[in-house]
């Protein structure tokens, strides 16, 4: 067994390393992105190739009002954040409330849009290649907005308990990272399902 | 860097039930016990896997062989490679990254240790429901039982239509699982580099195999995911008649095809570069020299890393892509050749002018070293599209696969095993058995795979459970059947080797090879905590500049 | 030491092969088309090169092994500590960056030569379609439809007359390869995949399906039978041909008609129009029932009817629970079917 001395190497006199929640979250992030892009190509690849329809043209409506909603949660949220930094609990709570109504809105705004797809136009995930296609990258992107959902309820259950506060600022800083990705996922799906592939 | 530390007793008293023990394993979060558990899980499936290799080239001694049906053969290579690649090499290299990452940047764990086990117990869930398939496969009229499409489950075949039953289901949900186990550890790793390195480790300090298993976990982000996304679909398909891949409404084969394999080329460089790892830890400290040209090796690494995701659809040259596609990916393929050949080369320069010792691990090395030369040029042979246009699905690819994982990653592993065998249990290996180990292995592994090569160039198509006779293949398979037997020998002699060792090995020390990073300033094993006080470093080799201060390599860099 | 043999055994079998002794008749080494010798030039120089980088890095790795072995004269002693060399690294950048566009260049000729090859008007078009273990073969300009075995006119160089193939598959991934006549293209359901042979000497060639396809792809085996201009003209004339009718085997064809046979098989001339299955109109010009799983004799063929499993087990035909009776009276018909 070696015995060996303290070093004589002084310490750096600042060691700052990034946080490993928004690394974590980066790099989960990217992992999603990888899945979304491998769903997004099919959709593209098979953009004209369904043997019998109904087609994008003949069923789909732009579903504006919700892609507003999910877009100005990205905003509520950012605000939330910056107010629990600064430590306004209740403007906090507000804003986080908001952005959760607003995720919400949309999942309903989705189910919606389905049933109408479902029932009034015939269209399933069975029917042909863009029903396939359809269903399964808006229903990833939807799934991911429900568990990002959850975590959002989770917080502010917490929050009104009480027990959020400064010090978890960080935390929640990761949590919207997840959230504005869940954006800009619905960004890219919005405009290759009902700009480019119609 | 405090190294007087107590020496703990790693072995339990006496007295204490063997169910403490028990649950202090199954819940722990310690990354050097979670890299173990990994470790040994691997080891249980390579034997598994093993049989199943037997199993396939007894049935291929000869032409015409019955020793298995055609239906239990085609389950054994699809068995033998799903699990070789995910339950065996995958698992034992996040072992031994999981053990060593935190201790070689001076950290107490990882940066999420709940993830970290989190991520163990989902590969080890994958691994058992993939084998539950043998009792639970059948399905409707009692069709299925292992799964029995390959390890690429290729479209339509994976269909529903192909595959009643519910085999190709466990293929696909045992692998997606264990998948997000993959992720989730891969997250965990890039978290630790960068973020708890101990003061003075810049990247430019961290030891190559930091650096490297950083790369293949950036890498594991971007290339399972695709798998995960394509598996996905499958399901669709199968159960909500989804037709992502369904030829008869319009979907297409060959896009499963282009999914996996923009998974499936990553991966296998997501296997060797933790293998290049050891390697470059292992030759320095063997050699008496720092490696060669270090910012080379981690930019080759990167180069590869990004490289190869160019280069997939090398493995469908012959699916009828066009002259322009199919240019594009034999030159990419080349391209990638070009970084790895540098790591050869940078690898031999370590050992020039160097003072060689022959101890085990390096005789691994060395051997790594021919073997993973041949790997890529037979590689490169294969990238010239046309020439794969004869050697593609034949068994020259086998040889030439089983060449880079057996010959050079597994080669790398029994290096790495011998190499921290000390560091993880206190003992040293028995040099005697891994020397018989060593030799036994290497006749065994040129005596299958040298020759495998030749039924390739003779026509014999892969996958196949049998062959016709005056083909010129029956005396060769059995050359080859041969070989495998002799490797199985030297794998027992390993094994007995590890265990024998455990109880009965010479007691290592902190530092049995003077070796020159952080885990080798701390006891053997490692206390719990790994280091009383956070080490600071100023270079790249903490050790060498402790043990020589009239030298230090701080000086240098 | 294994891989000086393997070399060795490289140069053997290069060897054998032009010479033409009988190491295999599947040799990838032995072509006997233009694609396929176009293949083995390319081959032999990719071979060439990588055989030189070998010896040269392996050289180097055999040298630093032995000459640097430490001793024990110097067990105290470490050695100079190099850490690396800006102009060793760009050099052994450089020099594969040569080679790798060397041999890219030749790779991208031969791709495009074999690929991008023009049909000429000459060319005879075949289509040959995968199945679950069988191979089907239709001559859209002739009319014949036949079964596992690919029957081919020689083509003479001066004046070519290729054979050009369109791929397709009625099920699963299926991959075309005969050795000796060229490199393997996969068939893809809802694909077209093309590729074109032009042998210029008759013969047999074989090989089989390289693209995993389920529980029988070991089986579905491939013979090319190149024939003189005369002789196949000949085949194709008795190809066209409807089925025979011969009144003595009548109780078998009577069997074949009412059982489920026609659900599976065609018999031109007779009401059997069933495409799931291997043309039977002409199997007795075959050589091999099953697509090569056995000889093409009276008793393996009444075998086969009887249990496919015997030659096949998990081929897609099932086994026909016909009496004795029926047995040898619809082998007996297929008998006839020449």
């Amino acid at each position: 067994m070696s015995t060996l001395t303290t070093p004589i190497t002084p310490a750096p006199r600042s060691w700052a390393l990034p946080d490993r929640g928004k690394v974590a979250m980066a790099s989960l992030i990217i992992a999603e992105s990888a899945i979304f892009t491998i769903f997004v190509v099919a959709y593209l690849f098979y953009v004209g190739k369904s043997l019998t329809g109904p087609t994008p043209e003949q069923v789909l409506e732009t579903p504006v009002f919700y892609t507003i909603c999910l877009l100005s949660s990205s905003l509520t949220v950012h605000f939330a954040a910056k107010s629990l930094e600064g430590g306004k609990h209740v403007v906090f709570l507000s804003l986080w409330c908001l952005t959760a109504l607003l995720g919400g809105l949309f999942l309903s705004g989705t189910g919606q849009e389905w049933h109408r797809l479902v029932y009034e136009k015939g269209l399933t995930i069975s029917t042909n290649l863009f029903g396939t296609t359809y269903y399964s990258l808006v229903g990833l992107h939807a799934f991911h907005v429900a568990a990002g959902l959850v975590m959002l309820l989770v917080v502010l259950l917490f929050g009104v308990a009480g027990r959020v506060s400064q010090r978890e600022a960080r935390r929640i800083g990761v949590l919207v990272m997840y959230w504005h990705f869940v954006d800009a996922v619905w960004v890219v799906v919005f405009t290759v399902v009902y700009i480019i592939g119609r | 860097m405090s190294t007087i530390a107590i020496e703990t007793d790693n072995h339990e008293s006496p007295t204490r039930p063997w169910s403490d023990a028990l649950h202090e394993w199954v819940t722990t979060v310690d990354h050097k016990r979670l890299g173990i558990l990994y470790i040994l899980y691997g080891l249980c499936y390579l034997t598994i896997a093993g049989i199943e290799a037997l199993i396939i080239r007894i049935q291929l001694m000869h032409a015409n062989n019955t020793f298995v049906s055609p239906q239990v053969f085609n389950r054994m290579f699809t068995m033998h490679g799903t699990t070789m690649i995910f339950f065996v090499v995958m698992p034992i290299l996040f072992g031994f990254a999981n053990y060593l990452v935190p201790l070689m940047i001076g950290a107490r764990d990882m940066a999420f240790p709940r993830l970290n086990a989190f991520s163990f117990w989902l590969t080890a869930l994958g691994g058992l429901l993939l084998y539950f398939s043998f009792l639970g496969g059948n399905g409707l009229y009692g069709a299925g039982n292992a799964p029995d499409v390959g390890w690429w489950a290729y479209a339509p075949l994976g269909a529903k239509a192909f595959s009643p039953g519910h085999s190709t289901d466990y293929w696909t949900i045992a692998l997606l699982v264990s998948g997000f186990g993959s992720v989730g550890t891969a997250v965990n790793i890039i978290a630790t580099v960068l973020c708890m390195r101990c003061p003075g480790m810049h990247l430019g300090r961290m030891p190559l195999l930091v650096w490297l298993n950083l790369v293949m976990s950036g890498m594991v982000l971007f290339a399972i995911t695709p798998l995960t996304a394509a598996q996905l679909m499958l399901l669709v398909d199968r159960y909500l008649g989804g037709h992502f891949f369904d030829t008869q409404a319009g979907g297409s084969a060959t896009l499963w095809m282009h999914f996996f394999w923009i998974f499936g080329h990553p991966e296998v460089y997501i296997l060797v570069i933790p293998a290049f790892a050891f390697l470059s830890e292992i030759i320095p400290v063997f050699s008496r020299k720092p490696i060669f040209g270090y910012p080379v090796m981690v930019a080759a690494t990167i180069a590869i890393g990004v490289v190869s995701t160019s280069v997939w659809a090398h493995h469908m040259f012959t699916i009828g892509m066009n002259s322009y596609a199919n240019s594009f990916f034999a030159i990419t393929t080349m391209a990638v050749g070009i970084p790895t050949g540098i790591k050869i080369f940078n690898w031999i320069g370590t050992m020039w002018g160097g003072r060689i010792q022959f101890k085990v691990p390096m005789l691994f090395c060395v051997a790594f070293l021919f073997q993973f030369l041949i790997a890529g040029l037979t590689g490169i042979i294969q990238a010239c599209a046309p020439v794969d246009w004869q050697l593609s699905l034949s068994y020259f690819v086998v040889a030439h696969f089983h060449y880079v994982i057996v010959g050079g990653i597994l080669f790398a592993l029994f290096a790495a095993f011998y190499y921290w065998y000390p560091k993880f249990t206190g003992r040293m290996l028995s040099e005697t058995l891994g020397k018989w180990h060593f030799w036994l292995f290497l006749t065994g592994f040129h005596l299958t795979f040298d020759v495998m090569h030749i039924p390739g160039i003779l026509g014999m198509p892969r996958r196949i459970y049998t062959y016709e006779p005056g083909r010129g293949w029956d005396t060769l398979n059995l050359i080859i059947t041969i070989g495998a037997f002799i490797q199985a020998i030297a794998i027992l002699v390993f094994v007995g080797n590890l265990i024998i060792s455990y109880f009965k090995g010479d007691h290592a020390g902190n530092d049995p090879w003077d070796a020159w990073t952080l885990e080798w300033s701390v006891s053997s094993p490692p206390p719990a905590y790994n280091f009383a006080t956070i080490p600071v470093v100023a270079s790249r080799r903490p050790l060498w500049d402790e043990k020589h201060p009239e030298d230090p390599d701080s000086r240098y860099e | 030491m294994s891989v000086l043999a393997l070399s060795f055994c490289f140069k053997v079998a290069a060897i054998a092969a032009t010479t033409g002794l009988p190491l295999s008749s599947t040799n990838i080494f032995a072509p006997a088309t233009t694609p396929a010798k176009t293949i083995f030039g390319l081959s032999m120089f990719v071979l060439a090169v990588t055989a030189a980088i070998f010896v040269v890095v392996g050289g180097l790795l055999v040298y630093s092994v032995v000459r640097f072995r430490g001793r024990a004269s110097d067990a105290d002693r470490e050695p100079a500590q190099v850490y690396g060399s800006t102009q060793i690294e760009l050099a052994w950048t450089v020099i594969p960056v040569l080679i790798v566009a060397v041999l890219f260049l030749a790779t991208a000729r031969v791709i495009h030569a074999i690929q991008d090859a023009p049909e000429p008007r000459t060319a005879l078009d075949v289509t040959v379609v995968g199945h679950q273990f069988w191979w089907e073969f239709r001559y859209p300009n002739l009319g014949v439809v036949t079964a596992n075995e690919l029957h081919i006119p020689v083509s003479d160089p001066a004046h070519p007359t290729p054979t050009f193939l369109k791929l397709l598959s009625a099920d699963t991934d299926h991959s075309f390869w005969v050795p000796e006549l060229g490199g393997k293209t996969d068939l893809i359901p809802n694909r077209v995949n093309h590729m074109w042979l032009d042998p210029p000497h008759p013969g047999i060639y074989l090989g089989q399906c390289a693209q995993y396809c389920g529980t029988e792809h070991a089986k579905m085996l491939l013979r090319v039978v190149v024939e003189t201009p005369s002789d196949f003209a000949a085949w194709v004339a008795a190809e066209q041909k409807a089925a025979v009718q011969d009144p003595r085997v009548s109780a078998g064809r009577r069997v074949f008609e009412s059982t489920a046979c026609i659900n599976c098989h065609a018999v031109r001339g007779a009401p059997a129009d069933g495409r799931f299955g291997p043309d039977l109109t002409h199997l007795m010009s075959r050589a091999t029932l099953a697509s090569g799983a056995a000889e093409n004799t009276p008793a393996n063929l009444r075998l086969w009817i009887k249990n496919p499993d015997a030659f096949k087990p998990g081929s897609l035909m099932p086994a026909m629970k016909l009496s004795d009776v029926d047995l040898d009276a619809v082998t007996a018909y297929l008998e006839t079917l020449r």
